[in-house]
């Protein structure tokens, strides 16, 4: 049994790391983005998204795959205005 | 012979087309513009001549809820490379259905879509499900998600009018991505995106063959390839976008790729994208892909049995391939008509040059600049070249 | 180590917590307090200001030309304003686009009665702390922000109505 001590500064340390975790997750919900959301304009722009038209590079994708070796890890989400 | 009748391609093939379903996530937060989009295509090189014909509908059904649904056809003709006897002319076609929903919730974004493909000797269903979360003041993208795809393999043994499929086996294929994207500054966002792919059962294409030396006429004779019946693959994408000082955007990524097989393949892509008004948009693309072979691939094997694994599909060589892409989209209706909002019609332009480095061309093999034969192991290294074309016109409502 | 220090260590902790939450709702700020004021040009180079709408209800509504959900409440903001003006409300749509011909080229196309001012260097959206796209902030008749509304999605202009009638009828 370890002693009163050891007992206090196990129960602190174990009381602080939780309430330093909880700071830490609070504080990744509440990062202010550096590029505001008025700021998001040429990021709203349909020549910045990812993919414009999916038909098309669904197709030129299937073409490749079928004819490469490698396979996968071919596209991306996000971006955009984030409205809402 | 069918349409790309390559098994680990045709489940990757699904795969790229569930993978870009997961890519109409876009935005966590708002769900796309409805559309309507009329495609056709037509790829021609090697031999081949493959029209493609698609429709793809999207409706959302309140602010969460949208449903997607895409209807493809391929129409193949003609003789590759790999058709080594005498075969006449094939005509096959591919059908694909598929449908998605999507829904929104807060800063998530839920999707669930089911594709079934068929073809005379080659059924493939897949189900595919992802998430992408919005997070850190909507500057971050994480998307997690999962495919699995079961195929039935068959070979048509009869002629292409008089089709007889033995049904060989199955296949099954399992997927997991995650991708995360990250806007940077106004002008740059990022992403990285990882994808493991694991597959069992047939994976060989039926009308593959191996050859070996032996004291025939031509040297070499034909055998049925022998695959593993597992394959898992790994991909890590990288890519990003920058807005240029004046309203234009460039793109650059870079995939590296690596299997169980021994493939190791690199991918590299640029991509210049510049609109003129609310009019025009022009694109141009370059891609250049480089593929070390499989461990269990050679052109030409020293004897019948020399390996447990043997595999001659050009899939599997050491091969290069160079695209150079125009696109012009060209707004008929830029700020709509009656129910529409936008209508857009494009043309898209590709040329594709494929080198291998340790795949022989052996058709013409009694061919040779001097008029002789060559010796089997010695035929010229096959390359070609092949021309994509795309038009489709989309709709926005 | 002396139980009276680990006391202390406690205290410095939870003195820590409350430093930083205050510090995070302090970020938060734009949602209560005095509406900072404002003087912005309209599309005519006319000045418009916060302080000339002293005494009525005021609904500060952030836009953007590139913004699909600003678009589409524009209208709806349109009827509200009519609705409402005779009783002493108005709305000021600040546009934070950084340039003026788009959207010069949208109002053109699409009028709305509302005065519209611009906010191209985004002074105004950054002292009312705008963190979505679009944001309404709604100031009653002494001057202070009693409501801001994140976002726009179908059936919220009702609830821009019952915040409005509320703030009318003080």
């Amino acid at each position: 049994m370890p002693s009163r001590t050891m007992q206090t500064i196990m129960r602190n340390g174990l009381w602080a790391s939780s309430m330093g975790a909880a700071l830490l997750l609070s504080a990744c919900g509440n990062i202010q983005p550096w590029v505001k959301p008025y700021e998001r304009d040429r990021l709203a722009d349909p020549i910045m998204s990812w993919d414009r038209d999916s038909i098309s590079s669904a197709y030129l994708d299937h073409i490749r795959e079928s004819r490469e070796g490698a396979r996968g890890a071919t596209g991306s989400a996000g971006g955009g205005c984030g409205c809402n | 012979m069918t349409l790309a009748h390559r098994n680990p391609a045709r489940l990757a093939a699904i795969g790229a087309i569930a993978a870009l379903l997961l890519v109409q996530a876009g935005s966590a937060d708002v769900l796309p513009d409805n559309r309507a989009d009329v495609f056709w295509s037509r790829y021609s090189g090697g031999g081949m001549d493959i029209t493609g014909k698609s429709v793809l509908v999207r409706k959302k059904f309140s602010e969460n809820l949208a449903v997607e649904a895409n209807y493809f056809v391929d129409t193949v003709s003609g003789a590759s490379v790999d058709v080594l006897s005498n075969a006449s002319v094939i005509k096959d076609e591919r059908k694909q259905k598929s449908g998605t929903v999507e829904y929104v919730h807060d800063k998530t974004t839920y999707s669930l879509s089911f594709i079934n493909s068929t073809e005379r000797d080659y059924v493939a269903n897949t189900t595919h499900f992802s998430l992408s979360q919005d997070m850190f003041g909507d500057l971050t993208t994480l998307t997690l998600g999962f495919s699995h795809t079961r195929d039935r393999v068959g070979e048509n043994v009869g002629k292409t009018d008089a089709p007889a499929v033995q049904w060989l086996g199955h296949a099954d294929s399992r997927s997991y991505d995650a991708g995360l994207s990250q806007i940077f500054t106004r002008n740059l966002i990022a992403g990285l995106n990882l994808e493991v792919i694991t597959d069992y059962g047939y994976l060989a294409n039926p009308y593959r063959s191996i050859r070996f030396l032996d004291n025939s006429a031509k040297g070499y004779a034909l055998a049925s390839q022998v695959y593993p019946n597992t394959r898992t693959s790994t991909a890590v994408q990288g890519q990003a976008k920058y807005y240029l000082p004046y309203r234009a955007a460039v793109t650059g990524s870079y995939r590296y790729f690596r299997d169980t097989w021994g493939i190791r393949a690199n991918t590299y892509e640029l991509d210049y994208t510049h609109p003129i008004g609310n009019i025009w948009i022009f694109e141009g693309r370059l891609r250049y892909y480089q593929q070390r072979r499989a461990n269990f691939y050679s052109d030409l094997f020293p004897f019948a049995g020399s390996q447990n694994f043997m595999g001659r599909d050009r899939d599997l060589a050491a091969s290069q391939d160079t695209t150079i892409g125009a696109k012009v989209t060209y707004a008929f209706w830029p700020e709509g008509w009656k129910i529409f909002k936008r209508g857009t019609a494009t043309l898209d332009i590709s040329r594709i040059r494929f080198k291998y480095l340790d795949f022989r061309d052996i058709r013409d093999y009694n061919n040779t600049p001097a008029g002789g034969n060559y010796a089997a192991g010695t035929e010229p290294f096959y390359h070609f070249d092949a021309t994509v074309l795309q038009l489709y016109v989309s709709m926005f409502f | 180590m002396r139980s009276s220090t680990m006391t202390g260590f406690k205290h410095c902790i939870v003195a820590a917590v409350i430093v930083t939450t205050a510090a995070f709702a302090a970020a938060a700020a734009g949602d209560a307090g005095p509406a900072p004021a404002f003087t912005l040009t309209n599309l005519k180079g006319q000045s418009g200001a916060l302080s000339q709408y002293k005494g009525q209800v005021v609904m500060v509504n952030f836009w953007a030309t590139w913004c699909g959900p600003c678009q589409q409440e524009m209208p709806l903001l349109d009827q509200m304003y009519k609705k409402y003006k005779p009783a002493g409300f108005t709305l000021i749509g600040v546009n934070v686009d950084k340039e003026e011909p788009p959207v010069k080229e949208l109002l053109a196309r699409k009028p709305v009665s509302f005065p519209v001012l611009l906010d191209p260097a985004n002074q105004v959206s950054k002292a009312y702390h705008v963190d979505e796209m679009p944001s309404s902030v709604i100031i009653d008749r002494k001057g202070e922000i009693r409501y801001i509304h994140r976002g726009y999605k179908p059936g919220d202009e009702n609830e821009y109505q019952d915040r409005i009638r509320q703030l009318i009828r003080e």
